[in-house]
């Protein structure tokens, strides 16, 4: 729909009830990413066990597609290896929740971009030990 | 279910039942072209004369030929930005206004400068005034119109419009003031303000929406935006809207009417609203504490974003605006709140609740509860 504004069911119902969010103290990696668009910030902490995420947790200083695409990635994310996790796309996410106004898309972006940020940090830090 | 509560009457009003009971008294009555000799077009012609009396009388025009009729604010700020600068050119090519004017002033003005005009945009202090001094600076004898707004619709304070109109006068300026948010709300007056053009949304006096009006001072001269067969002077051709523009006189009667019991009723709850709501930790007055209009609370909260804001209210029953970026079409930061000296960040939180007839101070409790958890919810969730 070329008018849509409004957001989905799901959308909706992840920014009322977002899953993973909080810190990880002493993550394995850390991920922030701020949208030059609108001037939102995002983090993601990772657990990684046997190049497996084990735990994820997001916070979010933004509008409720940035939220909900935020509790959306880290969803996706927990329990698939880096490799996988690092495939998923904005696309993807915006996929899994019914879809998102196309003005929100760059949204989606920035939980994808704070993932694959968390998991560069990670594999850095992998490399110096 | 709790019922709806709507905050947001600066976007839209509902219709007032006065005049949803005044358009259905007239059946065909509305029929007629105000253009023609015959009964039907005569009765048309004579419903859209009485609505010029009663707008004429809401913002004590004594002309009541000064009254154009148009499809709302955007065209009257249109025809009065444009209309006016392009007509009276020869005095001199500069615009001025406000800087937290309305986009449907600002972007004419901005267009005008591919006609060669410059614009000047005047500053405004924190609470949203406009600085006097800078004015008297911006304002120069090459400046053909200043659009100084009556009152801001995204933080409520309301300008000092007689001082402005002296400063513009001094010069041999005509100012043009958006009366849109302020109409119906406080009294306005053309003659004491020394207001020489005037806009007028119907739906903000609780009319339909798609109609508005502009005074214009007899004697000054402004140019058609539109051209066509010459009705409202010229100046807005294309045959009437006849049962929204009687509609409109209607609402303009009934506001000017309630307004002293009204605006004392909405003040009070309004006042109850700031002071409920700034309690809260990080939580702000934006735009003038006293200043401002009767019906209109704004606010912004540290460290959250405004969309999110709205959508949690939403979930609770609420309904309220925000100036976020993030709601924006361009999401561009709200120009308002930038000149008002807030940062990026801090004009994101930006939430604005405008009070009308359905309101009741029963409402604040839960009002002022929604907004505590709303804001308590989302930052618990914000990495700032
Ligand atoms: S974070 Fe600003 S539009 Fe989504």
């Amino acid at each position: 729909m070329a008018d849509q504004i409004g957001y989905s069911q799901k959308v909706m119902e992840h920014f009322m009830n977002p899953h993973n969010v909080g810190v990880i103290e002493n993550p394995d990696g850390y991920g922030k990413v701020g949208n030059p668009v609108c001037g939102d910030l995002m983090e993601i902490f990772i657990r990684v066990k046997d190049d497996v995420i084990e735990d994820i947790r997001f916070r979010t200083f933004g509008c409720g597609s940035a939220i909900a695409t935020s509790s959306m990635v880290t969803d996706l994310a927990k329990g698939k290896t880096l490799d996988e996790a690092m495939k998923i796309t904005r696309d993807d996410v915006a996929t899994e929740l019914e879809g998102l106004p196309p003005r929100k898309m760059h949204c989606s972006n920035l939980a994808a971009d704070a993932l694959h940020a968390a998991i560069q940090d990670y594999r850095e830090k992998q490399k110096k030990e | 279910m709790e019922e709806r509560i709507y905050l947001d009457h600066a976007a839209a009003m509902p219709v007032h039942p006065g005049v949803l009971r005044f358009g259905r008294q007239f059946p065909g009555e509305f029929a007629g072209n105000p253009s023609t000799l015959y009964q039907e077009g005569l009765a048309a012609q004579e419903a859209v004369s009485r609505a010029r009396e009663q707008v004429a009388s809401l913002v004590g025009a004594s002309d009541t030929a000064s009254i154009v009729f148009c499809s709302g604010a955007t065209e009257a700020n249109n025809i009065a930005v444009r209309g006016t600068a392009l007509r009276n050119a020869k005095r001199g090519k500069n615009v001025v206004a406000s800087a937290i004017e309305h986009i449907s002033v600002l972007n004419p003005a901005k267009d005008l400068q591919k006609s060669g005009f410059s614009l000047t945009l005047a500053p405004v202090d924190h609470y949203g005034t406009i600085d006097l001094d800078a004015l008297r600076k911006a304002v120069t004898p090459e400046t053909v119109v200043a659009s100084v707004h009556y009152a801001n619709n995204e933080i409520g304070t309301v300008e000092p419009v007689r001082e402005v109109a002296e400063i513009v006068h001094d010069r041999g300026g005509i100012l043009h003031v958006d009366a849109t948010d302020a109409a119906g709300r406080i009294p306005i007056d053309v003659e004491r303000d020394g207001i020489d053009l005037l806009t007028l949304s119907g739906n903000q006096l609780g009319g339909p929406q798609g109609v508005g009006a502009l005074y214009i001072r007899p004697g000054v001269r402004v140019q058609p935006v539109l051209v066509g067969g010459g009705q409202e002077r010229g100046l807005r051709p294309g045959t009437e809207n006849v049962f929204s523009i009687a509609c409109m006189g209607e609402a303009a009667r009934l506001a000017g009417e309630e307004m002293p019991g009204e605006s004392r009723r909405l003040r009070a709850i309004r006042d109850r609203l700031i002071s409920g709501i700034t309690e809260m930790e990080e939580a702000y007055l934006t735009g003038h504490p006293t200043e401002r209009l009767p019906h209109h609370a704004s606010f912004r909260f540290s460290r959250i974003e405004g969309e999110s804001i709205q959508l949690a209210m939403d979930m609770l029953g609420i309904a309220v605006a925000t100036g976020s970026a993030c709601t924006s079409r361009t999401l561009e930061a709200s120009h308002v709140l930038l000149a008002i000296g807030l940062a990026h960040d801090e004009a994101h939180g930006s939430m604005v609740a405008t009070l009308g007839r359905t309101n009741s101070p029963d409402e604040v409790p839960r009002i002022v509860r929604a907004v505590e958890e709303t804001v308590k919810r989302l930052r618990a969730i914000t990495p700032l």
